[in-house]
């Protein structure tokens, strides 16, 4: 299926649809100039197999039908994350869901001249009709750059149109522009190259070309240009292992060897004799007034990245998001639940009574709500990340935690990831997208669910309030509070330690270097990081929604199946006898209700402890008795496999207490009380400290989210990570309560 | 003179050099180089991250951070 083909009917068919791509280095303006041009009808997806966001949009304001499609920011052609080897596929076009590109956009940022035109001159190069949009040029003015466009276009050979994609300045023109040319038949230009070679490399190259232009003679204008990438760069090749044929191979390894011989750095020398012309080039079409005084980057830089201050404003940021991702998004949650909630039951009022019936309200609405009730947070969460992309700041934050992160083994980017998942895990995996190693990335996915989410907090409060006596600590702190700190600390230890393990045995492999630009800060646009937010949230509620929504249901079924139709017919007897039976003397109405509502509540409580979900929690008790867990807990485990929350309502169904209001503090605290009551079979409360301290640290460890699974299956591509991190979680859940358990008398817990 | 050359990192923060050596690993090195971190590039060392690491440097008029062991790698002739 291609995400990006909605050929409505009478619609140009996709084949004469001219198709137009939007490359540049990453920070040079290219998604806002690609909102610019496109409007709000973007569609974004990914690539097929790949976790890259493909943007793709209608050019706006032309007559005819062109799609833009917005590449990955890339600095070269010589890819070094994935999203770059995407960009490079589409230029070479490799991927056979991507046309070849009838008008190619380079955007250059005129205040970052040379190693922007380093990038066009390969796109150049590559032959197909080019046109560069010269961006940021309100930021070149400032800084007393001015740039002769006509001078420009004649060095490079192709259109320059200047343009501040933020503000709309030539963006008419451009659009003007790229509508004559895309439509233009193709007129195969003379092969230019943007570097001269020294004489023995540039024979090399040549013999390269011949022989790629014959194996694959359709993309012979690029022959030069592929010959240049292959001979240059090693990663090339294994980037893409299966184009290249072994004789292929054997002639690039055999022309290094003979120009190594002649001293030549066969690496370096394409790259030096670009960049010579390069900066040819702009020092003939620019000129620079000497600018006196600071920048103000330079001047927030000062303060931003100081050793005091930088550090201060920092963990104030974090703080703020995360409060915000924390509080901000519990109106709209409560609402989305309520919302979701009362339409259940309405549409369960239109039906007949049935098991369709439960299947709607019970399964797909309560589903849909765990997948509804996450959208406030992410939308926040990617609201902050966008802001702090777009702003620069995002850099520096990598700048400022790298040498943090970089002890276990990670990159400075996996911070945000890791600080998000301590509102929920979703949102942080998601954000783990900014990371460009896979190996980083992965490592960031597989320890950020270990962060204690805002859904492990009612678990928490619960058994806390349940079993933790509030006795104080060294005079002045209260044991409950402590052991809260202790759950979430314990989270993030071995989050790191794991994330340290990883790196050393299962993703091991040479750490890739930091090279990390720091961009100048930019005023933020609100509509581009609101765009930004939707873009992303909708991608979740479209591909994890699905799954989370599923197996909520499957969930749904095992706690409410099968059902025994005698005891269901007992208690509607029971509960019609009551009914009937004349009020009697000294009963108040309000009292003969709680009775009824008592029965109901055994009612439920019995369905579940005798469903499929019940007998899994007896049939798991051997696993987890060691824990000193019972069936009733299993019947929580397994149920709060849906969501970590649930495990409060479930307990509740257990114990007949009824459905939790789950948002009050009455209902938790009769709940913890009716567990402080529970007599375990040898006589002690069930719920003694030790094992409600077990049960916390379980929760702090085992990946009971299906959410979190689904978006890891999601975001990995494939089973076996998110089976890996479930498995691996587990044993960690089940080592650490054993342990706990275990320990706890020693501390005079028991 | 190969004698009044000295590593990236040992430059004081708002001191200027020119690169005269990238010692790192050839694989790792690509990737500076298309970025103009090439021999004779004039180079500013900005400033050191609050906890030491990494350095923030200029090339080419823009601003990049490496980590302090792969800024050892890189040889300066101070100007
Ligand atoms: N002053 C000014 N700012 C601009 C201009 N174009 C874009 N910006 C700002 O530059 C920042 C980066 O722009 P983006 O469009 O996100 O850059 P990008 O090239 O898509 O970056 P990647 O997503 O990393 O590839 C944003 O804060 C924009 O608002 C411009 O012409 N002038």
């Amino acid at each position: 299926m291609s995400p990006t083909d909605s050929s409505s009917p009478g619609s140009v068919p996709r084949s004469v649809r001219p198709y137009v791509v939007l490359t540049g280095n990453p920070n040079c303006g290219k998604t806002t100039l690609f909102n610019a041009l496109t409007g709000l009808r973007a569609k974004v997806g990914n690539y097929p197999g790949v976790t890259v966001e493909r943007k793709e949009g209608e050019l706006q304001g032309a007559a005819q039908n062109i799609r833009v499609l917005d590449l990955p920011g890339t600095y070269s052609l010589s890819p070094q994350s994935l999203d770059e080897q995407v960009a490079r596929d589409v230029l070479f076009h490799r991927l056979p869901e991507v046309p070849s590109p009838a008008l190619v956009i380079v955007v250059v940022d005129a205040s970052n001249l040379q190693r922007n035109l380093y990038f066009a001159t390969q796109v150049i190069e590559l032959g197909y009709p080019t046109v560069i949009a010269l961006n940021m040029v309100d930021v070149a003015t400032d800084n007393g750059v001015s740039i002769q466009t006509e001078q420009l276009s004649l060095a490079l050979g192709v259109p320059v149109h200047p343009i501040v994609a933020s503000s709309g300045v030539g963006v008419l023109e451009l659009t003007r522009s790229i509508a004559a040319r895309a439509v233009q038949p193709p007129s195969p230009s003379t092969p230019r190259l943007f570097c001269e070679l020294p004489r023995n490399y540039g024979l090399e190259a040549e013999k390269l070309t011949e022989a790629l232009s014959q194996s694959f003679p359709e993309t012979r204008y690029q022959a030069l240009a592929e010959a240049l990438l292959i001979l240059s760069d090693e990663r090339i090749v294994q980037s893409s292992p299966r184009r290249y044929s072994p004789a292929l191979l054997a002639q690039v390894a055999a022309a290094r060897q003979r120009l190594e011989s002649q001293g030549v750095d066969w690496r370096s020398v394409p790259i030096e004799a670009r960049y010579a012309r390069v900066s040819a080039i702009e020092q003939m079409v620019s000129t620079c007034a000497p600018i006196h005084g600071d920048s103000t980057t330079d001047k927030i830089d000062r303060v931003v990245t100081d050793r005091v201050w930088g550090l201060v404003i920092f963990v104030a940021i974090m703080a703020l998001i995360f409060q915000g991702i924390f509080s901000l998004a519990e109106t709209p949650k409560a609402w989305i639940e309520w919302g979701v909630e009362s339409m259940g039951r309405w549409v369960s009022r239109q039906m007949p009574p049935g098991p369709l019936n439960e299947l709607i309200e019970l399964g797909v609405f309560k589903g849909a709500g765990a997948v509804a009730v996450f959208l406030p947070q992410i939308c926040l969460l990617f609201f902050f990340i966008g802001l702090l992309e777009d702003t620069g700041y995002m850099a520096r934050a990598a700048f400022l935690m790298d040498r943090l992160m970089s002890k276990v083994g990670l990159h400075g980017k996996s911070f945000i990831p890791m600080l998000s998942s301590f509102a929920c895990a979703i949102p942080g995996i998601m954000a783990s997208r900014t990371i460009e190693s896979p190996k980083d990335r992965l490592v960031t996915i597989l320890v950020a669910p270990l962060m204690s989410c805002s859904a492990r907090l009612p678990v928490y409060t619960l058994l806390i309030a349940a079993c933790i006596p509030r006795v104080r600590v060294a005079g002045v702190l209260e044991l409950p509070g402590l052991v809260m700190l202790a759950m979430y600390l314990l989270g993030v230890i071995v989050a790191l330690a794991m994330a340290w393990l990883f790196k050393k045995t299962l993703l091991k492999g040479p750490t890739p270097m930091l090279i990390l630009e720091l961009p100048p800060y930019k005023r933020p646009l609100l509509r581009v990081v609101l765009r930004h937010m939707w873009d992303r949230s909708r991608l979740f509620l479209r591909r994890a929604g699905t799954v989370i929504l599923g197996i909520n249901i499957l969930l749904w079924f095992l706690a409410s199946y099968p059902k025994d139709r005698a005891a269901e017919s007992a208690f509607e007897q029971r509960l019609a006898l009551a009914k009937a039976a004349p009020a009697a003397a000294g009963v108040s109405t309000q009292e003969r209700d709680a009775a009824f509502e008592q029965l109901r509540k055994e009612e439920a409580g019995r369905r579940l402890r005798e469903s499929f979900a019940g007998r899994l929690g007896r049939g798991i008790e051997p696993l987890i008795r060691p824990l000193g867990f019972d069936w009733k807990i299993g019947i929580g485990i397994i149920a709060s496999f849906a969501a970590r929350e649930v495990f409060v309502s479930t307990m509740s169904l257990v114990y007949n207490v009824g459905e939790l209001d789950r948002d009050s503090d009455a209902g938790l605290q009769t709940l913890a009380q009716k567990l402080q009551e529970q007599k375990a079979a040898d006589g002690g409360a069930q719920f003694r400290p030790r094992i409600a301290l077990a049960l916390m640290v379980f929760y702090v460890f085992a990946l009971q989210c299906v959410s979190t699974v689904a978006i890891v299956r999601r975001e990995t591509n494939t089973w076996r990570w998110p089976l890996f991190q479930w498995v691996y979680m587990g044993a960690l859940a089940w080592g650490f309560a054993f342990l706990t358990y275990r320990i706890a008398p020693w501390f005079g817990l028991s | 003179m190969a004698t009044d050359l000295q590593p990236l990192s040992a430059l004081a923060p708002g001191g200027h050099a020119v690169v005269a050596d990238v010692r790192l690993a050839p694989e790792s090195r690509g990737r500076l180089l298309e970025m103009g971190l090439l021999v004779g590039t004039p180079i500013e060392l900005v400033r050191f991250a609050p906890l030491g690491d990494p350095v923030e440097i200029k090339i080419r008029g823009y601003h990049l951070s490496l980590r302090r062991q792969d800024a050892d790698q890189i040889l300066v002739r101070p100007r």
